[in-house]
């Protein structure tokens, strides 16, 4: 029986998971909107906006439900994330500050008129440089960088995430979310053209996404030495990698092939893959190399508690959930938006 | 600007900024839910046509505040990581909590926003309640959170060490009961009033527009309510102030001698080197009866705490004050609207009414944001009362005077741009002269794709 540490890690790895397979699709429909092209140009981007109109506020909580159980369950880990990676975090808040707002002002703008045109390269550009941001504060904790002693932050505030490294992860995130993005839309297009267009962005993003891999794990040898050698030494590397790489080229041959339903399941089983393999790595840590899931834990009691929230909360957020992608994602869900 | 400084000036400019949406947040899903309801119930379609025009509103604000609420959740270890460290165990439970009412609160708002062609008109109408309802307990489960900074129970603290952390106890906090229904009230009434006041403005112009009168009558009733009911919760958190945080209380009330059968002040400018409280009006044994139910209680005065545990007393004075003449205000008007509503059947509909409803608009927003300056700035230097001082709780990152103008430039372009947004909408507003006009659309028409 795994230590109740272990389950909250694990309950939070589970959010950003989700975190990044909605949350981050709906980062990747903003960079699809910014590079929209060809004859189909605005029917590509009224079908980015139909897409993640109704589900981008909920997604989002993803993030935030995530952030609370870190500082919860994992006070000193949270205060030391904060303290150093203070100028990257801060500009992930703009950038989501500014991100959901223009996107809602460009849905709400009753005229269609240069303002409204402004609300949307607003919202696509801050959806392309917030997934890089977001990658570098990942990559800053998994480097070693961020050390401290007695609680304290020794380290700084720029030495941790001012890094090849980090930005080399916060470029493979946004090729993933806009990878994500891409194959979903194929799914979510009614019209053929428009799947065509967004089945091109897929496998050429898929392509992306593999070269940045490797940029990343190059990179890592001085970069992040720790999960360099979780990711290639441990037991459980090989499995790990070569079901990653699997999933990889299922969701490429299911794009070639036009099957674009399995095609979604595989590129959202090789993101979660990725994922779940740095956590793997990471453990222990949740900062490397000095704050562990133990060193770092809230007094049991609290950690029993939320644990027991998380299971009630789950009752309600589920079903909800399932009922939210039901009514706008499902067979059934017709075209006809309504505002 | 020294780094303090900068980090309290940007939490408050946060703060401020997110509860106006915040609160509209809390209260339109009510008002939305009470037009479709009247919409049903009566089949007067413009109720519906009410209700989708508060929605559009509403997202907007909705947006606004979910994102300028994630910036808080962060800023909480971005600006006051000692704090984090210190509270988050303890008081980290209602924010879980809160992490899932806002989930429901965005999922239902999704359906409810982007359904109206989707799900039946019942399913609709449950999807609003559920979203009103997923509102008010967000904000009940932060406002614990915030009431414990002021009564801190639900652990033991010996020998810079905590022990003995009890979550729930850390929940039901003195202050917790008290300040969730101030809240929630001030959330209704605050944004009853500014609605309602936007309806004025129009009937002012164009006074039998049907659209606007339905519109006024739930905003003015969900406000004047609400405003009425306020000083109960006000009487209930004076009580515990008087018990928990006296010094904020003799700060609020300008008392700097400990008395027996102290006066209320009314008004009036506190000096804290002279020590005593000028130009007040004072109403005679008033603090004292409203404070602890006798006239003749002693209240304890700023004098008997040590000096450098006084709040800066004229900004919690002042700010105090004028909540409560917010307050009064919007009750004098909602008195006006009741007991012309009584008499004559009707809700008033005369330029005098119409005008002083606009000019009130405002109020319950000011109220607000003055009340929590008294809570806030009333609770300095503590940022835990008692326990741990906001200068020992605040991040050691330099130059937060960068962060603290970055944000406020991009929030004052974000206020921009919505009370722009809004005006649009406001001006797009539908005009209806008889009921005839609308009862004659279908469902349809109207917005729903079911009949």
């Amino acid at each position: 029986m795994p230590s109740i540490e272990i389950w909250l890690a694990g309950a939070m790895m589970a959010g950003l998971t989700l975190y990044v397979l909605l949350g981050g699709a709906d980062f990747g429909g903003g960079v699809w909107d910014l590079l929209a092209s060809g004859p189909r140009k605005s029917a590509q981007r009224e079908l980015i906006a139909e897409a993640i109109g109704p589900i981008w506020e909920a997604n989002h909580v993803w993030l935030i439900l995530v952030i609370v159980l870190l500082f919860t369950c994992f006070p000193s880990a949270f205060a030391a994330i904060s303290t150093a990676l203070h100028i990257p975090l801060v500009l992930v808040l703009m950038g989501i500050v500014l991100r959901g707002s223009a996107f809602t002002f460009r849905t709400y703008d009753d005229g269609a008129d240069e303002v409204q045109r402004r609300w949307g390269r607003l919202f696509s550009i801050t959806s392309l440089i917030t997934p890089v941001l977001l990658g570098v504060v990942v990559g800053a904790i998994s480097s070693g960088r961020i050390q401290s002693k007695d609680g304290v932050v020794t380290t700084g505030f720029v030495h941790s995430w001012l890094t090849p490294f980090s930005f080399a992860v916060g470029f493979f995130a946004l090729a993933l979310f806009a990878f994500l993005a891409a194959v979903y839309l194929t799914v979510e297009a009614q019209d053929d053209a428009l799947r065509e267009d967004f089945r091109r962005r897929a496998l050429v993003t898929a392509v992306l996404v593999g070269v940045l891999a490797l940029v990343v794990f190059l990179f890592s040898a001085q970069g992040a030495p720790e999960i360099r050698r979780g990711l290639s030494a441990s037991f459980w590397a090989w499995p790990l990698q070569i079901a990653t790489a699997l999933a990889a080229i299922s969701a490429i041959g299911c794009l070639w092939r036009r099957k674009f339903q399995l095609a979604r399941l595989a590129a959202a089983a090789q993101v979660a893959l990725i994922l779940w393999g740095w956590a793997a790595a990471m453990f222990p840590h949740l900062v490397v190399p000095d704050l562990t899931l133990q060193n770092a834990a809230a007094p049991e009691v609290t950690l029993r508690l939320v644990l027991l929230a998380l299971l009630a909360g789950s009752l309600l957020l589920f079903p909800s959930f399932y009922y939210l992608f039901r009514v706008f994602k499902g067979s059934g869900a017709t075209n006809a938006g309504s505002h | 600007m020294d780094n303090l400084l900068a980090a309290r000036s940007q939490m408050a400019m946060s703060l401020a900024f997110h509860i106006l949406f915040a609160a509209a947040g809390i209260a339109m899903p009510l008002l939305m839910v009470i037009a479709e309801w009247l919409a049903q119930r009566t089949g007067e379609h413009t109720y519906l046509l009410v209700a989708k025009r508060w929605a559009k509103g509403t997202a907007i604000l909705f947006a606004v505040g979910a994102v300028s609420g994630t910036v808080l959740s962060f800023e909480l270890g971005l600006l006051w990581p000692e704090f984090m460290k210190f509270a988050g165990p303890i008081i980290g439970m209602p924010f879980s909590l809160e992490g899932f009412a806002f989930f429901t609160e965005a999922i239902f708002l999704g359906i409810y926003l982007y359904g109206w062609n989707r799900v039946s008109p019942r399913k609709h109408l449950a999807a609003g309640v559920i979203v009103a309802l997923s509102g008010a307990a967000s904000a009940v489960f932060v406002v614990i959170a915030n009431a414990w900074m002021n009564t801190p129970t639900g652990f033991s603290f010996y020998a810079g060490k905590v022990t003995n952390v009890d979550p729930i106890a850390a929940m039901l906090n003195p202050s917790a009961l008290g300040q969730t229904v101030h809240m929630l009230l001030a959330a209704y009434a605050a944004t009853g009033f500014a609605v309602a006041g936007i309806h004025a403005y129009q009937l002012l112009r164009d006074r039998q527009n049907l659209f606007h009168r339905r519109a006024l009558a739930i905003a003015l009733a969900v406000g004047g309510v609400t405003a009425f009911l306020q000083p109960l919760s006000g009487d209930l958190l004076g009580q515990v102030l008087a018990k928990n945080q006296p010094v904020k209380l003799a700060a609020m009330e300008g008392q700097f001698k400990t008395e027996r059968g102290a006066p209320l002040r009314i008004g009036g400018w506190p000096d804290e080197t002279a020590k005593e409280t000028r130009y007040a009006l004072e109403i005679p044994y008033g603090l004292s009866l409203i404070a602890f139910h006798d006239p003749r209680a002693t209240v304890r005065g700023l004098e008997s705490f040590p000096r450098d545990e006084w709040p800066p007393v004229a900004v919690v004075h002042i700010a105090f004050q004028l909540m409560v003449a917010a307050g009064m205000a919007m009750m004098l008007i909602a008195f006006w609207a009741g007991w012309q509503t009584w008499r004559k059947n009707a809700l008033p509909d005369s330029p005098g009414f119409l005008r002083a409803v606009l000019w009130a608009s405002p109020l319950g927003f000011v109220a607000i944001e003055t009340g929590w300056t008294v809570t806030e700035v009333g609770r300095q230097p503590w940022i835990i009362q008692g326990l741990m001082r906001t200068a020992d709780a605040v991040t050691p990152m330099p130059g937060l005077v960068v962060p603290f103008a970055s944000f406020t430039v991009l929030y004052c372009l974000l206020g921009v741009a919505v009370v722009w947004l809004l005006k649009r909408q406001v001006a797009a507003s539908p005009r209806i002269y008889a009921t005839s006009e609308t009862s004659a659309l279908t469902n349809k028409e109207a917005g729903y794709a079911f009949d």
